[in-house]
């Protein structure tokens, strides 16, 4: 039996960025909340100061800031009839666990989507015609658009410090920035980062081609920078440890550096850290939630009552709290029907390795910061006419020059030996004058009819819950879409100047074990349409009306961009949305 | 019935109990002006540091022990308790204890209670922290202040102690100088008593006069210089820098932390501007020693090696001009505490690192990681002494044997 613990008027479950968002914004309403979160509290110069951080094996390899599988994994399968096994080492993505979240090891990639991306199917059905998609594409409009979040975009934005040159200012195409990007109303907070030589290189090819380069929005700030919130941030040192580490120069966008120390003054607000939330509890109609029942380090099991339930841990988690709680009818992608599970995607990353001469190039890898870049954003969304090359989708490409970090940063020519002297030879050669632009390709990855989340039939967690089951599979209009786009950035990168190529093409099957990027979404997605839809326009549950679900799990599908700042983004709007609606008059925010 | 009567004769007891608390002392409940002054004078005293357990939601009412260099003694319960509070003094008791150092039956208290520099205040100042004290909910919690060892838990022994060291009476007024000086003059050597930390002291505790706010030491930790000194001191500060230490624990060259994070939460974060400005022209107007010590030349091994050091692990943040980032990180080529006479505080935050405070206006509070893990001794003498003698600075080198006795000492203590 759960002991119960006094209600509160808020229990958020999660306290990544999402819940640390929505925990700041209720706190000034003047509500009680509390935070549960299942990892451990974290602090930037206490657990990843920079006398230590700087620890590839640790953090890289061996995943230290990420959940262990032993104690919650997922199943995974590429197709209906296959029989699923769980994950023992995370390899695709790597799923956070801490104060924090995701938000600790993140690169700081700060990017808005389109405007017609929230308005994809519609949008696309009508430039090309429906038959244009295939025919099990269940693609779907936001039932939010660019215009009503521009002004959350521009919070999150100045909320963390970004940097970047604005291409777009309340519709004046501006010099230097990315001129596909829908209006902004303000310009970037902090000027974008100072960019190094294979990014200037990068820029100029891609110029001399014919495309527009811009810097990449970046979390890592180039300048001191004081937040709304009094917040202080630092200037980022280009370390070339930031995507899997933490950051302890209060340089990179995180909860910690621009919320959190603002937050845990206030007294109305409560963090619980070493707590797993095992269910979300509703009432007897089921219609409404009652709070939710969590379990601490030592095995104890507790009840939290609270008006409003805020669902705000990974996408993942999410869509499988949900599942747990039986809250929203589970997806069957067979009978088509139900939503919880629905409408799951990645990002359909790839890359070019540039080999350059190493007595002409240095391209000094050791300056790396996790989101500066060049970038090129015309392969993007519909930014081009599809019409002649038979997919939808795109992707902005860039080069993003991360680090040196010594064990994953050996990169050797196609056909040279993997081991041996002559290795050796090459792995010294090419160490400074190789371009390697990570994820340089950043394709979209959009939703499948039997690409989705349910529970295994047959694997259980420690709990005795089944695990989540991922189905999951490269379509042919990704892949084509990534070849296309991979041989567009194989042309910059041979244009900067690169004697040898490495190009890596996104391939089918899916595989569950090479890292792409940590940007799964879908699964209790937000929409216009209850049949289609776990969530309103609002991220309101259509079902438990003072249930709201933050997070990538909200996306119909995936847009070529790295998701944060739209999650950052969709998180005020869903703060706004209650503060100014829901709790005037609690209950469903849309009819249905 | 019987048990009824009962609680009617204990229902009694109690109201006399309450008629006899508020009968001591004359303050009045309905006096707010003075209630609300002496509230203001107990910030300005910071009652609170001693006589409030950190983190306990029992305001005055005692228990923690304070460190002194002979024992520990654990602040009395100042709440208007009868029993184990102050409920049952009277004012005059009261007035003896804060300014003249007398307990109720005559003996002395322990300096560690700074009646020394309370002495400053005027009876109509301990008046109203009395009649402010009075309106505090009474807590019941009996404290045993005195748990010295011997010889010092003979407080007879006192009487010398304050005839050496202890000068009775109220702040006197110079006329020569402005009224705002004479303010700061009263809060730094009055209720704020800032010399119990920041004045250097003989063995026996008390004040060295003539070494006056040049820095202290105390638990672990070196409080600087807070003179006009421009190379220790403040005298490099503005007015607007110490008020901005002062009130938020940040300015563009240093941050609070340790014992006076502590101080900028209790006491100064929540003093007016005009006494922040008063108190900062008065430590300005103070000359210090102005001593000009020769920098150590670079070509010095524990330079070269310091250097080295500072690049690799310190300038990522603090800069490879020493500068920082305002508010955020500390300023080492401006910061006076790199270069005190006594480098206690500079090696134990780099040993165990450092929390800055937390503020209303500056909420970030950063902090500083621990190096003793990664540094040994000698390294962290080095680039201490690398510090101390770069950007136009100068002083002693630190050697090893500082580094080892603060590490230990350290390693005994709670951040």
């Amino acid at each position: 039996m759960a002991k119960r613990l006094p209600k509160k008027d808020v229990v958020i479950i999660g306290l990544g960025w999402t819940g640390t968002i929505m925990a700041n914004e209720l706190t000034d309403e003047g509500l009680e909340v509390i935070a549960i979160e299942r990892g451990p509290w974290r602090d930037a110069p206490t657990d990843f100061p920079p006398s230590y951080m700087q620890d590839e094996l640790r953090y890289r390899v061996r995943h230290e800031l990420f959940l262990r599988p032993e104690q919650l994994t997922f199943s995974f399968r590429n197709r209906i009839g296959q029989t699923a096994l769980p994950i023992r080492s995370w390899g695709a993505f790597m799923p956070p666990n801490g104060v924090g979240g995701g938000g600790v090891h993140w690169n700081g990639e700060m990017w808005r989507f389109l405007p017609s991306d929230f308005v994809l199917k519609t949008h696309l059905t009508e430039r090309y015609g429906a038959s244009f998609l295939p025919e099990d594409m269940t693609i779907q409009d936001w039932g939010v658009t660019y215009d009503e979040l521009e002004p959350f975009y521009d919070r999150f934005e100045y909320i963390c410090g970004t940097s970047g040159t604005a291409g777009n200012l309340r519709g004046k195409i501006m010099e230097g920035g990315n001129p596909f990007e829908g209006p902004r109303s303000r310009p970037y907070p902090t000027p974008a980062q100072a960019q190094p030589f294979s990014h200037t290189l990068f820029g100029k090819a891609a110029r001399d081609l014919g495309y527009k380069p811009f810097p990449q929005p970046s979390g890592n700030l180039s300048q001191a920078y004081t937040n709304p919130l009094g917040l202080q941030m630092g200037p980022c040192t280009y370390c070339g440890f930031c995507e899997w580490f933490g950051c302890s120069n209060y340089s990179k966008a995180s909860p910690q550096t621009t919320i959190l120390p603002y937050l845990v003054r206030k007294p109305n607000f409560t963090a619980r850290d070493n707590s797993e939330v095992t269910r979300i509890n509703v009432d007897k109609s089921g219609t409404r939630a009652t709070g939710v029942t969590f379990i601490d380090s030592s095995g104890v099991e507790w009840e939290q009552p609270a008006d409003l339930v805020v669902l705000a841990a990974y996408a993942m988690f999410n869509v499988q709290l949900l599942l747990h709680s039986k809250i929203g009818r589970p997806y069957d992608p067979v009978a088509n029907s139900g939503v919880v599970g629905r409408n799951y995607t990645h990002q359909t990353v790839s890359t070019v390795n540039g080999f350059f001469d190493s007595k002409k190039y240095n391209f000094n890898p050791f300056i790396g910061s996790g989101s500066i870049g060049m970038c090129v954003d015309e392969l993007n969304g519909d930014n081009f006419d599809h019409g002649p090359h038979g997919f939808v989708g795109g992707g902005y490409m860039g080069q993003v020059q991360t680090g040196a970090r010594p064990i994953e940063s050996t990169l050797v020519p196609p056909g040279t030996p993997k081991w041996g002297a002559a290795w050796k030879t090459a792995v010294r050669e090419n160490y400074l004058s190789t371009v390697k632009p990570g994820a340089g390709v950043h394709g979209s990855f959009y939703s499948y009819r039997d690409i989705y989340l349910d529970l295994d039939p047959a694997y259980s967690d420690r709990f005795g819950r089944p695990l989540m089951r991922i189905t999951m599979d490269l379509k042919e209009n990704e892949l084509k879409q990534n070849k296309f786009l991979t041989d567009k950035f194989a042309e910059i990168i041979k244009a900067m100047g690169a004697d040898k190529l490495a190009v890596l093409y996104r391939t089918a099957p899916y595989d569950i074990s090479t890292y792409q990027t940590t940007h799964l979404n879908g699964g209790a997605v937000m929409g216009a349409d209850p049949a289609t839809s776990v969530l309103n326009r609002y991220l309101q549950s259509w079902d438990v009306s003072n249930l709201f679900v933050l997070g990538a799990s909200a996306f119909p599908q995936n847009p070529g961009y790295n998701p944060t700042l739209t999650v950052g983004a969709l998180a005020y709007w869903a703060a706004t949305a209650i503060r100014d609606k829901y709790l005037k008059n609690p209950g469903r925010l849309v009819d249905a | 019935m019987r048990s009824n009567s009962r609680y009617f004769f204990a229902g009694v007891g109690i109201a006399l109990f309450l008629a006899g608390s508020a009968a001591a002392g004359d303050s009045d409940p309905q006096e707010f002006t003075q209630i609300e002054r002496g509230r203001y004078l107990a910030i300005l005293s910071d009652c609170a540091s001693c006589h409030t357990v950190p983190g306990s939601n029992q305001p005055f009412a005692g228990g923690r022990a304070i460190e002194t260099p002979f024992g520990s003694i654990v602040a009395p319960n100042i709440t208007p308790d009868p029993e184990t509070g102050i409920g049952g003094w009277s004012d005059d008791d009261f007035d003896a204890a804060i300014r003249k150092g007398l307990r109720r039956n005559g003996s002395r208290l322990y300096p560690a209670m700074p009646y020394t520099a309370y002495t400053k205040m005027s009876r109509d100042d301990v008046q109203a922290i009395r009649a402010y004290l009075n309106t505090v909910t009474p807590v019941h919690n009996d404290v045993v202040a005195n748990t010295l060892p011997f010889p010092f838990n003979i407080r007879a022994s006192l009487r010398v102690w304050n005839a050496l060291y202890f000068i009775e009476g109220d702040y006197k007024p110079d006329a020569r100088k402005s009224a705002a000086w004479n303010r700061g003059a009263y809060l730094v050597d009055g209720p704020g008593h800032c010399g119990a930390c920041h004045t250097p002291k003989t063995l026996l505790g008390g004040d060295r006069t003539d070494q006056y706010l040049r820095g202290g030491f105390l638990q672990g930790w070196s409080a600087p210089d807070i003179t006009g000194d421009t190379r220790v001191g403040v005298g490099d500060w503005s007015v607007e820098d110490l008020v901005a230490y002062l009130k938020t624990g940040h300015n563009r060259v240093s941050a609070a932390t340790g014992p006076m994070a502590e101080v900028v939460t209790l006491s100064t974060e929540q003093m007016t501007n005009s006494d922040l400005n008063a108190i900062a022209a008065y430590l300005k107007s103070l000359p210090g020693k102005q001593d000009h010590p020769q920098a150590l030349p670079k070509e010095n091994p524990a330079m070269v090696a310091g250097a080295a050091i500072y690049r690799d692990q310190c300038s990522a943040c603090h800069g490879l001009d020493g500068k920082g980032v305002a508010k955020l990180f500390p300023s080492i080529a401006d910061s006076p505490m790199v270069k005190s006479d006594d480098p206690t505080t500079s090696i134990r935050i780099v040993v165990r690192g450092a929390r800055s405070v937390g503020t209303r206006a500056e909420p970030t509070a950063p902090g500083m990681p621990s190096y003793g893990r990664q540094l040994d001794d000698t390294q962290i003498a080095a680039v201490l002494t690398y510090m101390r003698n770069s950007w136009g600075a100068a002083a002693a080198p630190v050697g090893a044997d500082d580094v080892a006795r603060v590490r230990s000492d350290a390693a005994l203590r709670p951040d």
